[in-house]
């Protein structure tokens, strides 16, 4: 899937406080193996996810996405069942690092996140920063510039192999 | 210009000062990973195409999630671990009979002290932000990056202070005052800050019980918990820490994004209800919820000073015929000290169930999974929905002495209820 272009997609929508363990339960920890992940994503809390999700559907959640554990397994797990991005209201810290490092496009917007439901149609363009619901355009909270180094990269791996092979060595804007 | 504690902590790191928001990259001294997040963190090392860790003697590697081994797929895990130690000469490998559980095992072994960053791929890593370092998680891609170049890149967090002030009632410790704290800010309370924890209450704290406290500062979404080292840092760091410990303290008239002052002398021992660590009561407002299991255990409550607690209430006690107890030592050494004191005997006496040192059944990996629609108090740190077990399972979190009264009486109990 490509992050150039307007992508358009069906909804997932979830509330606050949707924790690591919900996206991928603990007891499924023993492999990061993308099938595996995929077959178990969000089976706690809600079961129709993994019978019914399409490739290119998109989650939508309200604050706090993604707090709990650190494990790198619940933006794996999400990207490994083809969702193209999440957009919430607000994310936890580790998993939006987890998730830029992987390259699993994450977007905050407040205002779509209070109106969006599971089914809706959502219309996406990373590079321009917008989302299009129900007639409405959004913009979504641009990332600190350093990030878009990242993901100008293709991920936090490719980023350090420019680094490692003599690349920039310092933030963008410090 | 006045720095917070987290900003002089971070300026160390840097090598210059650094101001709030600012992303810095950040030399890292110790870089820790699990048998959950090493094996990726090692599988990203080799896609960055980087054969060798920058520095050996800075990783730290402890399978505890799912040992021992509790399957073919988790023995495949902790196997790429060791083997993985053994090519890198990774020194601080810690096995099965000699490990712990990796935020109890830091400290004790001295890896970590006062004035060090300390990243690790497990998001309790702030628990250290107790010895007066800076400790925060991440996941296992950015462990492989500061396992490459020896450095993280980090925003500098504002930080929010907590004073408590009075002094703790009996049966009132750590876990408490953070479930406490927990329920008066919320799970995303703290979100991208630093808290730091000082006044007359924390500073009378044990180093056990700060640990506690900073250990669930990423339940309320914080990306380190602190507390200034003083004489008690000190005095537990000697004769383990190898390094200079470096005491640093927030500048005199420093100004904290937020400020929240408690006077804590009538706090009652907390419980966290399900689904959320933020969901608190005070013990005497919990209904008597009965209960199947108690786990009293994990990085935030299985060190000597929580066993000890518990100890004395079970002493010359049982269990309650329809509750399991599960007591877990947070590390081998914790273990050995609890078989030396006598501890140990006194939780068999009264029908426990004591396990060598791991994580199990605090992310409901092995050795105590709930079944549908069971309820378990523990002494762990998260209790969302399928955390110990079947998503139908219900997990309250508490301290070591309302675990242990509530094991005795077979509902959640109020300490006093079983001892004085
Ligand atoms: S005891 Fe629980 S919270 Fe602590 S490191 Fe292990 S799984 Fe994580």
């Amino acid at each position: 899937m490509s992050i150039h272009g307007t992508h358009r997609g069906r909804v997932w929508k979830y509330g606050s406080n949707v924790d690591t363990d919900a996206i991928v339960p603990a007891r499924y920890l023993t492999t990061h193996e993308a099938a595996t992940l995929r077959r178990h994503c969000l089976e706690d809390l809600d079961p129709a996810f993994r019978e019914n999700v399409q490739p290119g559907d998109m989650l939508v959640a309200v604050d706090n996405f993604g707090c709990g554990s650190s494990r790198e397994h619940a933006p794996l797990a999400l990207k490994a069942a083809g969702i193209y991005c999440v957009v919430a209201a607000s994310f936890a810290r580790i998993f939006f690092r987890n998730a830029i490092n992987i390259g699993l496009p994450v977007l905050e917007c407040p205002q779509l996140a209070q109106v969006a439901a599971t089914g809706d149609e959502l219309e996406v363009n990373l590079a321009g920063g917008w989302l299009h619901h129900r007639g409405l355009s959004y913009n979504v909270t641009p990332y600190p510039e350093f990030m878009q180094a990242i993901i100008a990269a293709g991920g936090l791996v490719p980023y350090v192999r420019q680094r490692m092979a003599g690349g920039g060595n310092s933030c963008a804007g410090s | 210009m006045s720095r917070s504690l987290a900003e002089k902590l971070l300026a160390r790191a840097v090598g210059r000062e650094v101001e709030p928001g600012e992303l810095v990259w950040a030399d890292v001294d110790v870089a820790l990973a699990n048998d959950v997040t090493g094996p990726l963190a090692i599988a990203e090392l080799a896609r960055m195409g980087v054969e060798r860790v920058k520095d050996p003697g800075r990783v730290v590697l402890v399978p505890d999630h799912f040992v021992p081994n509790k399957d073919l797929a988790s023995a495949g895990q902790a196997q790429i671990l060791r083997e993985f130690a053994r090519r890198q000469g990774i020194p601080h490998y810690y096995e099965v009979g000699r490990m712990g559980i990796e935020h109890a095992l830091l400290p004790e072994q001295g890896l970590v002290g006062p004035g060090q960053l300390v990243v690790g791929a497990d998001s309790h890593t702030c628990t250290y932000g107790a010895l007066g370092a800076f400790a925060t998680g991440v996941g296992s891609t950015d462990l492989a990056g500061a396992w490459a170049t020896g450095q993280i890149w980090l925003k500098v967090p504002l930080t929010d202070s907590f004073i408590y002030c009075g002094r703790l009632p009996r049966w009132v410790g750590g876990k408490d005052l953070i479930l406490f704290t927990l329920g008066q800010i919320g799970c995303d309370g703290a979100a991208g800050r630093a808290m730091e924890f000082a006044g007359p209450a924390v500073s009378a704290l044990s180093m056990d019980a700060r640990m506690t406290v900073c250990n669930m500062a990423i339940e309320a979404g914080a990306d380190a918990g602190l507390i200034a080292a003083d004489q008690v840092t000190l005095d537990y760091v000697r004769g383990r820490f190898r390094g200079e410990p470096l005491l640093f303290q927030a500048d005199p008239g420093w100004t904290a994004s937020r400020v929240y002052e408690w006077d804590v002398s009538h706090l009652e021992p907390q419980v966290a209800f399900p689904h959320s660590p933020a969901q608190v009561r005070p013990v005497g407002a919990t209904g008597g919820v009965t209960i199947d299991q108690v786990v009293i255990g994990s990085c935030t409550n299985g060190r000597l000073e929580d066993l000890q607690v518990a100890a004395e209430l079970l002493r010359g006690r049982t269990v309650h015929p329809y509750v399991r107890l599960l007591v877990i030592p947070a590390t081998q050494r914790v273990y050995l000290e609890a078989v030396r004191t006598g501890l140990m005997e006194t939780f068999i006496a009264a029908g426990a169930a004591v396990s060598t040192p791991t994580c199990g059944p605090c992310l409901g990996a092995h050795g105590g999974v709930l079944a549908a629609g069971e309820r378990a108090l523990a002494t762990t740190n998260r209790n969302f929905v399928g955390r110990m077990g079947h998503p139908t399972s219900e997990v309250y979190l508490a301290g070591p002495a309302v675990a242990a009264a509530s094991a005795v009486l077979g509902r959640i109990a109020h300490p006093e209820e079983v001892g004085t």
